[in-house]
């Protein structure tokens, strides 16, 4: 789960690590009073999950608060890569010493959290790990024992820093590390981490995100912070397919069906699974030269109404005409119920499943029984003899053949 | 010989009263693995398939009269760190943790008391493994009759980061006349017990292994450290890796997760193109096409196609 | 005479003595995993909706008297009988 850059000042907050006099406001009257607190020269941010914002125009600096008000108006109508902002952050423009770049995030290799820590903050840390990297300090830690504030100065201490830096300095590494812990954070990072003129030590921004599969336990804390839980987040808005595709599946515990068609622009419909075979047969559709018209997963035993919901979903996509049935083999969904959904889902449209389904390649569990619906209905359909990406194969062959795919993509 | 199982492995199941674990009890019996009890706090006294049913770990290897080898874990997510950590405190050494979605601390956690007990955890996230014809621990394969049609024992070691690709795989191994020694679904999350490396040492120190299959996906660095162990290491098992996901490498899908809440690309060395490469450096084939698995095999083993 | 609900795939016939059976409609209840019986107190009523969903699993007939419960598979023209 992505945090707003204002939500992630408050847990930065929370966890004891120092933040400017920020302020996080939803109408241009607030981002004066805010600017009036603060008391000089102020930088307005849209709060946006979405980078760019520099570029298009959702940060602007403030002389005076009534400067900040006007740009916050102008801010909070701008809308970004298609995210509208849910407000601004108002922040001092502060006197910079030196910036500072901490992060704690998860090293799936060593399996533990690694801290980091360079004198060379503000930038992209990947540039600098690679350009400089005696200028980045890295430190393990265990997932069973406290966090110890030694660790965080061995890290800060590699790259050089010393005297009241380093003091200061390792306090914010390890609340960082805690916080990170405590919170089920995948990543989180304080980026410019800045020493200002009189020594002190000040978060200027930070990102944090906090894996998903843990959100459950945090739902009180984040409450409290003002997170709203409801708000989906997502990289992009959601289209109707996997809006309705969800539905689908939330409605019924029967199995597991999934649908994205974000990035997806062909007319070959894919009914597929489960999580491993849609990656393979995926690629393998792309590969010979088929236009996916999304991507799906079929899971976990679905009902007969739920194999059905997600076919016809896929076929009511615009300009879909044809359907590929496909699945690596299944040991826990069933052959003939899959068979079932997909052919009521074209007799419910009006179809002919054995024009709408190019091919049906799913063997496994109940095949017998599954293929000899398919035969009823005269669908083209194959066992494991036949290889996944034959079976894509044979799909492509059909829908190009046919040329008659209603977006011209046929060739 | 197989790896980690024997024909007299015997193991647990903690959460055996759930519907998906008494499926998977049922079909591991079949099989004739050894079921020696089940764990699931408050149904003391009952049985599944005959499986004697325990509060604790504890009862279930004091029933049985000595050491338990392993357990498969199917309790939900909020418990299965508990249940992981139950099983390694009473001495089992093999745990399969079949639950998704287990948030990763806990499956660190795990895995780093596991690493101290000198315990190995399968999963999370995954459908177990098999050694076929002589024992089957967890899902992996289906009911006994479909698992025996797709698993015959043979010289080829399967790794594979999905479940249901380790099937595929290994009847493809098993149609082509290869079969399979022992086949491992490893889970797909982004932090598992065992990597492709940490279970290498073991395929090579077993004699019916001739070769290795690894099915991979984008997201992590699992590909990395088997390419450092391989280097580090004077290997005498051919490896043939096929990559699926090779989609999400597009720049519409950045950012996005498919199949495996592990395959989240989180830097430019998780994605399958730079998998691809460097997996190839290193001598390991990565073929385009899954059904050419069996036949890159018989190559590397010098074995007539 | 007897009551018939065909869907798409599958049709569930139960005699009408079966069907006016309100203790038999309890245990074809209880025993279908995928609500297709529906118990009143005048017997059992056959939910159109879930005909489809039917697995083949039997436990109706194991749970009803011989020749009461039949199931058609109507895509072979077979029958699942006790």
């Amino acid at each position: 789960m992505r945090f707003y850059e204002y939500e992630s000042r408050r847990i930065v907050e929370r966890a004891g690590i120092p933040v400017t006099q920020y302020g996080f406001c939803t109408t241009p009257e607030e981002a004066r009073a805010a600017a009036e607190r603060i008391g000089g020269p102020t930088v307005i941010k849209s709060q946006v999950l979405t980078g760019g914002r520099m570029k298009a125009g959702g940060v602007r600096f403030a002389d005076t608060p009534d400067e900040a008000a006007e740009h916050a108006a102008a801010i909070l109508d701008l809308e970004i890569n298609g995210h509208r902002p849910v407000g601004v952050l108002v922040d001092p423009k502060a006197e910079v010493e030196q910036e500072y770049y901490a992060a704690v995030l998860w090293d799936g290799r060593a399996k533990r959290p690694m801290m980091l820590f360079s004198d060379m903050g503000g930038i992209d840390i990947e540039q600098v790990a690679e350009e400089h990297p005696e200028h980045v300090g890295r430190g393990h830690l265990s997932n069973l024992l406290p966090i110890s504030d030694f660790q965080a100065k061995e890290v800060v201490a590699r790259v050089g820093l010393t005297g009241s830096e380093l003091n200061r300095a390792t306090a914010v590494l390890a609340r960082l590390a805690r916080l990170q812990r405590d919170w089920d954070m995948t990543l989180a990072e304080i980026n410019p981490l800045a020493r200002l003129s009189d020594g002190s030590f000040v978060a200027l921004d930070a990102h944090m995100e906090m894996e998903n599969e843990a959100v459950f336990r945090h739902r009180k804390a984040l409450e409290e912070l003002g997170v709203d839980l409801s708000d989906p987040r997502e990289q992009y808005e959601p289209s109707e397919f996997e809006r309705n595709v969800k539905a689908i599946d939330a409605a019924d515990h029967r199995g597991v069906i999934q649908g994205k068609d974000h990035g997806f622009h062909g007319n070959l419909g894919l009914v597929i699974g489960a999580g491993g075979g849609s990656l393979t047969l995926t690629d393998a559709v792309r590969a010979q030269g088929g236009k996916p018209a999304n991507y799906s997963e079929i899971g976990g035993n679905p009902s007969v109404a739920k194999a059905k919901g997600l076919a016809m979903e896929v076929l009511k996509k615009e300009g879909v005409d044809k359907i590929a049935v496909m699945m690596s083999i299944v040991s826990n969904t069933r052959v003939d119920i899959v068979a079932r959904g997909v052919i009521k889902a074209c007799l419910e449209l009006g179809k002919d499943p054995a024009e709408t389904i190019a091919i049906f390649r799913i063997p496994g569990a109940w095949e017998e029984e599954g293929y000899k619906i398919l035969d009823r209905y005269g669908v083209e359909y194959c066992d494991r003899s036949v290889s996944m990406w034959e079976a894509a194969g044979r799909a492509v062959a059909k829908i190009q053949g046919g040329g008659a795919s209603a977006n011209g993509e046929a060739s | 010989m197989a790896i980690l199982l024997s024909e007299d492995f015997t193991f647990i199941v903690q959460g055996i009263t759930g519907r998906e674990a008494v499926n998977l009890t049922k079909e591991c019996l079949d099989y004739g693995s050894k079921v020696v009890g089940g764990v699931t706090p408050g149904r003391k006294g009952r049985e599944v398939h005959g499986v004697p049913v325990f509060d604790t770990v504890e009862q279930a290897v004091e029933n049985h009269g000595g050491p338990i080898d392993g357990s498969v874990v199917t309790v939900p997510p909020a418990f299965a760190k508990d249940a992981v950590f139950e099983a390694i405190e009473n001495g089992i050494k093999l745990i399969v943790v079949v639950t998704e979605r287990i948030p990763r601390r806990d499956v660190a956690q795990m895995v780093e008391l596991a690493d101290l007990r000198g315990a190995r955890i399968i999963g999370p996230n995954c459908l177990g493994l098999i050694a076929p014809g002589i024992c089957k621990m967890g899902g992996i394969g289906g009911p006994a009759k479909d698992a025996a049609k797709a698993y015959q024992p043979g010289r080829v070691g399967v790794m594979s980061r999905s479940g249901g690709m380790t099937t595929e795989i290994s009847s493809s191994l098993t149609a082509a006349g290869l079969g399979v020694s022992t086949a491992i679904s490893i889970g797909g999350d982004a932090i598992i017990g065992s990597t492709y490396a940490e279970l290498m040492p073991l395929f090579e120190a077993d004699e019916q292994t001739e070769g290795i299959v690894i099915y991979t996906e984008p997201g992590g660095r699992m590909e990395a450290e088997l390419v450092d162990w391989r280097e580090r290491n004077d290997s005498r098992l051919p490896i043939v890796a096929f990559m699926a996901g090779k989609f999400m490498d597009d720049e519409e899908m950045r950012g996005m997760s498919f199949g495996h809440a592990g395959t989240i690309v989180e830097g430019k060395e998780d994605s399958a193109t730079e998998k691809i490469a460097r997996l190839e450096a290193a001598g390991i084939p990565v073929v385009e096409r899954i059904d050419e698995i069996p036949d890159r095999v018989k190559e590397l083993l010098g074995v007539a196609a | 005479m007897s009551v018939r609900v065909d869907d798409v795939f599958i049709g569930i016939e139960l005699t009408d003595e079966a069907a006016r059976d309100p203790e038999l409609a309890r245990r074809l209840e209880e025993a279908c995993p995928v609500d297709i019986f529906k118990a009143t107190d005048s017997g059992a009523e056959i939910v159109r909706e879930n005909v489809d969903e039917c697995v083949l699993c039997g436990l109706c007939l194991d749970a009803a008297p011989p020749g009461a419960v039949t199931v058609h598979k109507l895509y072979d023209e077979t029958t699942l009988a006790r």
